[in-house]
């Protein structure tokens, strides 16, 4: 166990008490603070003190802990999951803060990502983007073809797979400027554009689920890069370039 | 699905026009500053040229319209999808700390911008219109001796002259990010080229701006 020090610090946190509700900013000071502890472990410390003052915790999203679901969605500092690269909010260690820190702590801002309560937002639009494109349909009636038995070139094997590791988290749209979901988009348009099996449907899905992206509300790329930099899972601007091209040979040779 | 409303009413289609229209501006300031900078060496070379470009028909009535709507499609869309971007995050974050996770300069392309559309309202002013009345409304005859004359004369002007500094700086700063960003939105991204273009659009923002504060600054020095 380590004996540094504890931290003493300000937290500032969104509170909403429903959609409805416009919410503020409310100040709550939380102290000894182990450097060790996950941000997670400091909200669910925060949390603590609110119960036994008979106030309303602080609602977040969380599930796995361990990077993987996505679910963790903080914007603290004006950055999506905290400072440091490639971390989720519980993987982010109160190491990086320092004794008699104030600490914003903001929901994801976007249209498309409504507020459901404090810090806690609805990621349906994900979902539904997801259903507009992002599958494929495999004949699952006792003759399925070996995936291995078709050839994939390793260099598109790697990329799809360097795809497919987005966890759907939203600090892309977070981070964005214009709330823009593109790396999102492009990271599982390609996961599919990349492999032999994704090239069925491959037009209707970059057309379908750039339309449904459209329709959710989410803003334009404008190539800020600020995606890139704060997704947890190193998601490659490559991809929206790649969703680009897709879209517009898609949106020329299509007949639908 | 998508066709129902056509790729161009698409964020995507948005962003290719957008940067369509990028490109060929980006060509156009080239072939701009090639002539311009004749002026810091020959005057004569500067009038022939001018006088080509002023009096050719297929660039006045050919190429000059489509110029027009080049610049004018560019900025007009340039709001369009500023404004819903905006409304794409309609409730602000308290903070944000837009340096940790990209450049000023892509996060202001609306503010380089609307420097760059200010100072195109002056240029028209100083060059357009003055232009137009000689030719089409006064109907005076062509002297082909006279433009070298009138660059002369509107960078006399200490404020005008800092005026278009100025903006050469904002359209700099616009070109910095947004030359290799008009490729991104067309989807070319290569390993092999784009560090080339990248390099190629860093010194393009840089030199061809700093070329037009040159000649302004030349023309300023020479008449004091
Ligand atoms: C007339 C005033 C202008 C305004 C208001 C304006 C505005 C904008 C805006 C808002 C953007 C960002 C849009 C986006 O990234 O989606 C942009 C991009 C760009 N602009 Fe301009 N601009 C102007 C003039 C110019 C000029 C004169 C040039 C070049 C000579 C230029 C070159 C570019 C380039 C290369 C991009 C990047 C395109 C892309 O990302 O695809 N702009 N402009
Ligand atoms: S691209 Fe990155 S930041 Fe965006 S949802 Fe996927 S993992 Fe999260
Ligand atoms: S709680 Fe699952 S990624 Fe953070």
């Amino acid at each position: 166990m380590s004996t540094a020090k504890g931290l003493d610090l300000t937290l500032k946190v969104w509170r909403q008490k429903n959609q409805n509700d416009k919410g503020r900013m409310e100040t709550y000071q939380v102290s000894d603070i182990s450097p060790d502890s996950s941000f997670l472990e400091m909200m669910d410390i925060l949390n603590e003190q609110l119960i036994e003052e008979g106030k309303e915790p602080v609602a977040f999203d969380h599930d796995c802990r361990e990077g993987i679901c996505g679910s963790c969605s903080m914007f603290i500092n004006g950055r999506a999951h905290g400072p440091g690269k490639r971390v989720t909010t519980c993987q982010l260690h109160m190491r990086q803060f320092e004794d008699g820190d104030t600490i914003h702590i903001e929901p994801w801002r976007a249209t498309a990502f409504p507020v459901i309560k404090d810090l806690v937002v609805d990621r349906s639009s994900f979902d539904r983007v997801m259903a507009a494109g992002g599958f494929i349909s495999v004949n699952t009636s006792g003759n399925t073809q070996d995936a291995n038995a078709i050839p994939v070139e390793k260099e598109d094997a790697d990329n799809s797979f360097a795809a497919a590791t987005c966890i759907g988290c939203g600090a892309c749209v977070a981070s964005c400027k214009n709330a823009s979901a593109m790396l999102f988009v492009s990271a599982k348009v390609s996961q599919f554009a990349l492999l032999p099996q994704g090239q069925v449907e491959a037009q209707d899905r970059v057309l379908n689920m750039v339309h449904q992206m459209d329709l959710e509300g989410f803003g334009n790329c404008t190539n800020t890069g600020a995606c890139e930099a704060e997704c947890p899972k190193g998601i490659s601007l490559e991809n929206i370039a790649r969703m680009n091209r897709e879209y517009l040979s898609a949106g020329i040779t299509s007949e639908k | 699905m998508a066709s129902k409303s056509g790729i161009f009413n698409s964020s995507i289609g948005r962003k290719v026009a957008m940067a369509l229209s990028a490109l060929f501006l980006i060509i156009f300031l080239l072939q701009h500053f090639s002539i311009n900078v004749t002026s810091t060496f020959s005057e004569e070379l500067f009038n022939e040229l001018s006088h080509f470009m002023g009096t050719n028909p297929l660039v006045q009535f050919a190429l000059q319209p489509i110029l027009i709507f080049g610049v004018v499609f560019h900025f007009i869309m340039g709001f369009v999808l500023e404004a819903r971007n905006r409304k794409a995050r309609a409730v602000k974050y308290v903070k944000t700390a837009g340096n940790a996770n990209s450049t000023w300069m892509s996060r202001n392309m609306i503010w380089s911008g609307l420097v760059i559309l200010a100072f195109l309202g002056l240029h028209f002013y100083d060059f357009w219109i003055p232009e137009m009345n000689y030719k089409y409304i006064q109907f005076n005859p062509a002297d082909p001796n006279r433009y070298y004359e009138e660059l002369l004369h509107k960078f006399e002007d200490p404020i005008r002259v800092f005026l278009y500094v100025i903006s050469f700086v904002l359209l700099s700063l616009h070109l910095l990010h947004g030359f290799q960003s008009a490729f991104q939105s067309l989807g070319a991204r290569h390993k092999k080229y784009t560090p080339v273009i990248k390099k190629l659009g860093n010194i393009y923002a840089i030199i061809i701006p700093a070329g037009f504060v040159f000649i302004a600054l030349f023309h300023y020095i020479n008449s004091l």
